[in-house]
């Protein structure tokens, strides 16, 4: 405690500081975005709702090789699969949790085929508990709904990877 | 028939006080949010001027749910008893030259211990709720405005010795003349202690230690739900304004114009704007509670034992020196006081 601390102390010199520095803040530009009106830029990397992809001319992607189901960590992949009449392996169920996914993309880089892929949609939401369960139907279709969107993404993060 | 208009007078004070508080606490939101270069509520209604009606809204609709362990009556009780002190010191402010409910001459004294009457709604809260949280925040609570009261007591017998008199508006007429008389230049250390303490009184940041969210959750109010709760809420900026008020009325001048006494301005249109006025007062209670919010949006939490630390050990020998210091101003006839 010396006079010079007791002197700072009693003419609140750091509070009066600390008060202009908020008082700078109240009248400078503010930088709230006005979310649903407004979006933050997203990059192409960015990791969203999981998708099934097909080939161009309608066939599915997928075969089956449970690489996916294998490295996910939160094991959200459920996958049975059986012989179809052309002989290929195909996929009878393809299912992923919602709830337990963990938007790490590893199933999108474990595949071969590029059958798994990540969009960037990350506004979406269920109502009932079992609307978790995103079936090889729906996956398929958000792969259909947003493939133009998607593949641009992909295209444009390609060179970086 | 003065009974009809004191009863007038009480209702147009206390449905306008808990409009401004409903405001208030938009304007506190608005003010923090612009301080942490956000913008602040802006969705509900136009602006965001329906925030505060939704939040009343949402805590009247919520369930007030009373602990199996609490003891009952005084659990309810608490929320009003420290509402009650609250709205009630508000009889003895003039908010102008006549605009005033009950216009007694131990109007200081009155206040003082009515300010010193909330803490029992709180103590109660605390030891109603039956649970440890509540009751550290009370015990914190009493012992922080307890020792508050008293820097605030004597910085209030300084203003007492400058005006001569406990009657409100009397201190006020004797700070007539300009901004040079007003108590705020003679009774500086005063003024800010008066108005650290007053923080200290409401429980407000930095010396919030009483809810102190960190430690002890919510502290006294930690088992209060709905309305019961926004009661405490309600009591708390009620206080606040009732400090603000309080500060605007014995250091500057209550509703006497910033402009008065300036000589230039006579003659001409603006010669309007010397003159006293409730509007005088609303500015500078407002000047005030903004302060409370820059405050609240600068400053982190005191410690616990650096609040007591600065009660005891610096604000009460402050207002004590300042005291003598103003007994010798008024024997060397320094100062603006009317000497009789």
């Amino acid at each position: 405690m010396t006079i010079k601390h007791i002197i700072k102390t009693l003419t609140l010199t750091d509070i009066v500081k600390g008060l202009v520095i908020t008082l700078k803040n109240f009248f400078t530009t503010k930088i709230t975005v006005q979310y649903p009106e407004v979006k933050t830029p997203l990059s192409p990397r960015f990791r969203g709702k999981l998708a099934l992809m097909r080939y161009d001319n309608g066939e599915e992607r997928c075969i089956a090789c449970k690489l996916c189901s294998a490295v996910c960590p939160a094991q959200a992949i459920t996958i049975e699969s059986e012989e179809q009449t052309d002989g290929t392996r195909r996929t009878t169920k393809f299912e992923i949790d919602a709830f337990k996914c963990i938007y790490c993309g590893f199933c999108e880089q474990a595949c071969p085929v590029d059958s798994i892929i990540e969009t960037d949609i990350f506004e979406y939401h269920m109502t009932e508990n079992e609307q978790r369960i995103q079936t090889k139907e729906m996956l398929l279709k958000t792969g259909e709904d947003f493939r133009e969107r998607t593949l641009t993404n992909k295209i444009k993060d390609a060179q970086y990877k | 028939m003065t009974l009809v208009i004191s009863l007038m007078k009480i209702l147009i004070v206390t449905v306008t006080l808990l409009l401004i508080i409903a405001y208030l606490i938009y304007f506190e939101r608005k003010v923090i949010g612009y301080m942490h270069v956000r913008i602040g509520p802006n969705r509900t209604g136009p602006r965001g001027w329906l925030q505060s009606i939704a939040d009343i809204l949402k805590l009247l609709i919520k369930e007030i749910i009373i602990p199996s362990s609490a003891d009952r009556f005084l659990f309810l009780v608490a929320p009003l008893l420290s509402l009650v002190p609250a709205l009630a010191a508000w009889a003895v402010i003039p908010f102008s030259e006549s605009f005033i409910i009950a216009d007694i001459d131990a109007g200081l004294l009155y206040l003082l211990a009515l300010t010193s009457f909330g803490v029992y709604g709180i103590i109660l809260a605390g030891w109603a709720s039956n649970s440890k949280y509540a009751f550290l925040g009370a015990m914190r609570a009493t012992a922080q405005m307890v020792a508050y009261e008293i820097a605030m007591g004597f910085a209030l017998v300084g203003v007492l010795m400058a005006g001569g008199s406990l009657n409100l508006g009397v201190i006020v007429e004797s700070q007539s003349g300009g901004v040079l008389n007003w108590f705020w230049i003679p009774l500086f250390p005063l003024f800010i202690v008066y108005f650290i303490s007053g923080v200290a009184e409401t429980n407000r940041h930095p010396f919030d230690v009483a809810e102190g969210e960190s430690e002890i959750v919510a502290g006294f109010n930690v088992e209060y739900s709905g309305i019961a709760f926004g009661i405490f809420f309600c009591a708390e900026y009620a206080n606040m304004i009732l400090i603000a008020t309080l500060t605007s009325i014995m250091f500057l001048g209550g509703w006497e114009s910033f402009f008065a006494g300036t000589s230039f301005l006579n003659g001409t249109i603006f010669e309007v704007i010397t003159e006293p006025n409730i509007f005088w007062l609303a500015v500078k209670v407002s000047i005030f509670l903004f302060i409370f919010f820059w405050l609240r949006a600068s400053l982190p939490r005191y410690r616990y034992d650096q609040i007591m630390k600065l009660g005891w050990k610096v604000l009460v020998p402050i207002t004590i020196l300042w005291i003598g210091v103003e007994g010798a101003m008024y024997l060397a006839h320094i100062g603006p006081w009317k000497i009789t």
